[in-house]
């Protein structure tokens, strides 16, 4: 019998540092199964952002490079346009990529660049110890919002998904998670998807993936999930958003 | 090809194509849209990439980004919008990418005005950013020499892995002089597959490079900035440039000046000898590294009295050449800033006061 499960090649033998029952692991095991089934990984360019994820340049096999905090749209523009015969990822969180890099990714998305983007919104900044994020839930608790999110003072979770299918340029934009089994082979196939329309040429593309930081929302990794489940899904609904046309 | 005339910033923009560089991201900002504006034209006819970025802040990245896929890139500002690339000056610093940035300064502080100023010496020579970290800095006292440093730029910045800026003002920017431009540099940056995200294909390796600065290891950290001193002390040794007026003669006083205020300061070193006053000017070229040296030799002539540093700002320079001249003599500072360039007259005045007052 042959070999039935084995780690991407895209995806290093290092071990992450990712806390137990975060979902990062999932989603860069996706990124590299991807990334192997289409044979880019000779050709591909990651690019990490400033959150949890910064160190992700030590489990990927590519070529990497590390932006500042929120800047990652602008810099995966300024290689695509200059090299567009290489693939080119952003990998960034909710207060990288909806936070301080609202401006960059609004524009990458609206001028078309032909890069694919994976936005990890967890609902908190994670690496800094649980602050609040544009995406933190109304009443979530965090601690610079130990009274649960006011959204009097500080207004609703953005939605980035549909934000950025408000836009009139053509574009690939979901929104998946990885809580579960079902939803990890669907996000799989719209990280596929995503990459696909990148090697096509055709269009930004952005998968939205709802994910879990049991560390910083004081949960079990069962609590977590199904905390995603009951809260986070019903606002954050899942589903394509955008297709070009 | 002969001399033809042409506007300062049109001119610099020729000057990258010529230098082999044919990809510019920038954001609109007087006094020196008009390198865009003519790029946004020029750029297509070569092939090359133009891109009206958001803000000057995605630039910076767009910037790092290109660089540090080995691509020879460069683009042009003014200074409020400078003071938006400082963040990524200092990341592209430290990933030691190469580009090159041209400051068309207008007065500060704050958004200022649009008329010439050389008030972000400070920023474009002491940092700006964050860290310890070093840009190459030269400042064209003409369209011509405006043209030759940006083609000088790009084998310098490629040469040491370090960001390199034009230090212009808004008067090199927008008057138009007569230029020739040199030969087309038709050099490939060399080593750009040792480090560079080139793709593993491209290079035929499978091993990854990784562009970044970070380096949560104390001790990683300091031997990154040990590795970027190294590599500044070098830069401080080989690439001073600058030039002379009337030092030939026994000049009682040495002025320091460069960019726009120095063609000021040599009409009115012409009308003093006139009058029987001999003064002398270093004009330096690059202002990192600065021509220290060379200013304490030119300071420790006899006939030397003192050192003044004119500029179009309150008084930046003159810490440099303060420095400089380790106290052997002493050192003035006459300028004016906001916008307006003093005339060959003010600079006289100036100058002969702060004479008569040190050395009579």
């Amino acid at each position: 019998m042959g070999k039935v499960f084995q780690k991407p090649e895209a995806m290093s033998s290092n071990h992450t540092h990712y806390c137990p029952g975060c979902t990062h692991g999932i989603i860069h095991r996706l990124i590299a199964e991807v990334i192997d089934e289409l044979g880019i990984m000779g050709n591909t360019v990651g690019i990490a952002p400033v959150g949890c994820a910064v160190l992700a340049y030590n489990y990927f096999e590519c070529d990497f490079q590390e932006a500042a905090h929120g800047r990652a749209p602008a810099m995966a523009t300024g290689i695509k346009r200059v090299r567009p015969d290489l693939t080119v990822f952003t990998y960034q969180g909710d207060g990288d990529l909806a936070s301080i890099g609202m401006g960059e990714i609004i524009h990458a998305a609206n001028r078309g660049e032909k890069f694919t983007t994976i936005f990890v919104n967890n609902a908190v900044y994670g690496m800094t110890g649980g602050q609040m994020a544009p995406t933190t839930m109304p009443n979530q608790k965090t601690s610079t919002s130990p009274f649960g999110r006011d959204v009097e003072s500080v207004g609703m979770p953005m939605k980035v998904a549909e934000l950025l299918s408000a836009l009139q340029t053509p574009a690939f934009i979901t929104r998946q998670t990885v809580i579960k089994p079902k939803y990890i082979t669907r996000t799989k196939k719209s990280i596929k998807k995503a990459f696909e329309y990148q090697l096509a040429n055709k269009c930004f593309s952005l998968v939205e993936v709802v994910s879990t930081c049991p560390t910083n929302w004081g949960m079990t990794s069962l609590d977590a999930i199904k905390w995603t489940e009951e809260t986070l899904l019903p606002y954050y609904e899942l589903g394509d958003k955008k297709l070009p046309e | 090809m002969g001399k033809i005339l042409m506007k300062g910033n049109e001119a610099i923009g020729e000057a990258a194509i010529r230098a082999g560089c044919l990809n510019y991201f920038a954001y609109p900002i007087t006094p020196q849209s008009e390198v865009a504006e003519y790029l946004s034209k020029r750029l297509p006819e070569v092939d090359g990439v133009f891109l009206q970025a958001e803000s000057e802040v995605a630039v910076a990245y767009m910037i790092f980004g290109a660089s540090g896929a080995g691509e020879r890139v460069f683009t042009t500002s003014s200074s409020p919008g400078i003071s938006l690339m400082c963040e990524g000056l200092s990341y592209v610093a430290c990933a030691e990418c190469p580009a090159v940035y041209v400051n068309i300064i207008r007065g500060g502080p704050g958004l200022g005005g649009i008329l010439p100023s050389q008030a972000d010496y400070f920023q474009a020579t002491k940092g700006g950013g964050h860290g310890d970290y070093r840009l190459i800095v030269m400042a064209p006292d003409t369209v011509q020499e405006a043209v030759e440093m940006v083609m000088r730029a790009f084998p310098l910045a490629e040469k040491y892995r370090n960001p390199v800026m034009i230090l212009g003002d808004g008067l090199i920017g927008q008057m138009m002089e007569p230029v020739e431009f040199p030969d087309h540099l038709k050099t490939e940056p060399s080593n750009k597959n040792d480090w560079a995200t080139t793709g593993m294909d491209t290079r035929k390796s499978k091993t990854k490079n990784i562009v970044k600065s970070l380096f949560l290891d104390p001790a990683e950290l300091y031997k990154k900035n040990i590795i970027l001193k190294e590599k500044y002390d070098i830069i401080k040794e080989e690439e001073v440039m600058y030039d002379t007026y009337n030092m030939d003669v026994d000049y009682k006083m040495l002025i320091v000046s460069y960019g726009t205020m120095s063609r000021v300061c040599s009409t009115a070193i012409d009308l003093m000898k006139a009058d029987g006053f001999e003064v002398g000017m270093l004009r330096p070229q690059t202002l990192f590294p600065f021509p220290e040296k060379e200013i304490f030799a030119a300071a420790q002539k006899e006939s030397v009295k003192m050192l003044a540093s004119i500029e179009m700002s309150m008084g930046q320079m003159v810490e440099d050449v303060e420095r400089s001249v380790k106290g052997t003599r002493p050192v003035e500072w006459y300028g004016k800033a906001g916008g307006e360039v003093p005339t060959p007259e003010e600079v006289i005045e100036a100058v002969t006061s702060m004479y008569n007052k040190e050395c009579a």
